[in-house]
């Protein structure tokens, strides 16, 4: 009866205190019809983990504007794939030097957006990871 | 998707739990196997819904109360406790915005506390239709405690007064809703009040008009606590002696949810609640209310659906056309298409 809905964790690791990007994303999801667990400021690796872990998530989309994405995401992945989330697909939103995207990618993350991005964009490339049919 | 084995999330497998979940949320036909296998191990749990209209501190409030459950002194062992955190879907997208969590960041790294946020998906009793059945997983699962937040529309949440053991409802002073909560009738489903935010000057006032409401509510013995379970249940369900001894009179505590003053008091009154509706017979007396409930509610579904699935179509739209010429009544026509 109750179709599968496609449920996204957005979460704010490091110390920077703006979740202003973070909540555009988070209500422009919800407005594309999925289910957006937005878990706050300064969440650590571990606890975004935990949070992916007890919310099933299908995704996860880490907003950072610290500076701190060569240390954070690649936490973040680790932790992921401790709880046994290596299906957990990862993006990363924020300020992103170009030469630090490859590395990112390399890591595991699917796709990385700058601040000007269309969030359509973002939530049309989760749709096409996934096929909202099969549960 | 692959199997997920009961036992492991007997057995404190969190992963397997969280999965569960899912296929129990989605009605996926892999839930029937896992909810059948948890059903016999559940019917334990203390079950406790908090509710009153958004804003009002509930996650913060939730938050407090199972850092102060887990850590309570008089227990051998710390009580596993689950959460439950409903928000509402947006009926224009179907999707949703689940931040409770944004309130619970104490409970992070306490493999003790499984904490789960759920969309209403269209339900609008303040729960999801798939609250009910994540409780029994949960309860099955061992979780001891499960604190479970509605939606707080405003409107009188029954689902809560219905699924939950102890009905924690919460005020806070500012909001201007005194008046819609008698209103609402939310009183009347309240085990325990809070008022909230007690750092703020105007809470003596909210907790002082609430308590005029409640002496009205409850004075006289005009609407004494057992009265309250019998008025609550449909035909055929039980009830108790309306014996004094067995009244429960709610108490309303005044708290601080973002420095927790007030909490361990709090605590203590709902496991005090706890254990009248056991020595009562109470708990016994709403847990079948509840099952009875459940099973109308499963009968009439499968029912209506074993009827849909025989009934002729065309015979169908003939007779709505004659129902909307005013040719039949809806009672006559319903009557010929059964
Ligand atoms: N001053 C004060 N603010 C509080 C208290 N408890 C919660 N809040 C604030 O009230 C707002 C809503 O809290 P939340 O727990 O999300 O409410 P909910 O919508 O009922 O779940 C947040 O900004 C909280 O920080 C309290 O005891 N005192
Ligand atoms: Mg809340």
């Amino acid at each position: 009866m109750t179709e599968k809905k496609i449920r996204v964790l957005i979460a704010k690791p490091g110390l920077d205190g703006h979740d202003r990007g973070a909540k555009v994303i988070a209500r422009a999801l919800r407005d594309a019809g999925m289910e957006v667990i937005y878990t706050g400021l300064r969440q650590t690796p571990e606890m975004i983990a935990e949070a992916a872990l007890q919310e099933d998530v299908d995704v996860v989309g880490l907003s950072i504007l610290s500076g701190a994405h060569t240390v954070l995401v690649p936490a973040v992945v680790k932790k992921l794939h401790e709880n046994q989330l290596s299906d957990v697909k990862v993006f990363v939103g924020g300020i992103i030097p170009k030469e630090d995207i490859p590395e990112l990618l390399e890591q595991g993350v699917y796709a990385v957006y700058g601040p000007g991005t269309d969030t359509q964009k973002v939530a049309e490339d989760i749709f096409q990871a996934f096929n909202p049919a099969e549960a | 998707m692959t199997q997920i084995d009961p036992l492991a999330i007997r057995q404190g497998d969190r992963r397997a739990l969280s999965r569960a979940l899912t296929l129990v949320e989605n009605n996926h036909p892999g839930s029937r196997e896992i909810q059948a296998a948890l059903f016999p191990h559940s019917g334990k749990a203390h079950l406790i819904g908090i509710t009153g209209a958004p804003g009002t501190g509930k996650s913060t409030l939730v938050n407090q109360l199972a850092k102060a459950f887990r850590q309570q002194e008089d227990q051998k062992i710390a009580p596993k406790v689950a959460i439950i955190a409903v928000d509402p879907t947006s009926p224009f997208s179907g999707g949703a915005l689940l931040g409770d969590r944004i309130r619970m960041h104490d409970l992070a790294g306490d493999k003790g506390i499984f904490i789960r946020s759920m969309a209403s998906r269209g339900a609008l009793g303040g729960l999801a239709h798939s609250t009910a059945a994540f409780v029994t997983v949960l309860d099955g699962a061992g979780f001891d405690l499960i604190l479970i937040e509605t939606v707080g529309a405003g409107q009188a949440e029954v689902d809560i007064a219905r699924l939950a053991h102890t009905v924690v409802v919460v005020e806070a002073p500012g909001l201007g809703d005194d008046i819609q909560a008698i209103k609402a009738g939310i009183l009347e489903i309240a085990d325990i009040l809070v008022v909230n935010k007690s750092d703020r000057p105007e809470a003596e006032n909210t907790a002082r008009a609430l308590q005029a409401m409640l002496d009205m509510a409850h004075g006289g013995g005009s609407l004494s606590s057992a009265g309250k379970h019998m008025l609550r249940g449909n035909a055929g369900t039980k009830t108790i002696d309306n014996q004094p001894e067995h009244h429960w009179k709610p108490s309303i505590h005044l708290v601080t949810a973002t420095n927790g003053d007030g909490i361990n008091q709090l605590a203590a009154d709902i496991k005090r609640h706890r254990i009248y509706l056991q020595e009562t017979g109470l708990w016994q007396v709403k847990e079948e209310n509840r099952l009875r409930r459940d099973l109308d509610a499963l009968i009439k579904d499968m029912l209506l659906l074993q009827w849909q699935q025989k009934i002729d179509k065309a015979w169908f739209d003939a007779v709505l056309s004659d129902v909307i010429a005013r040719k039949r009544t809806p009672i006559e026509a319903a009557e010929a298409l059964i």
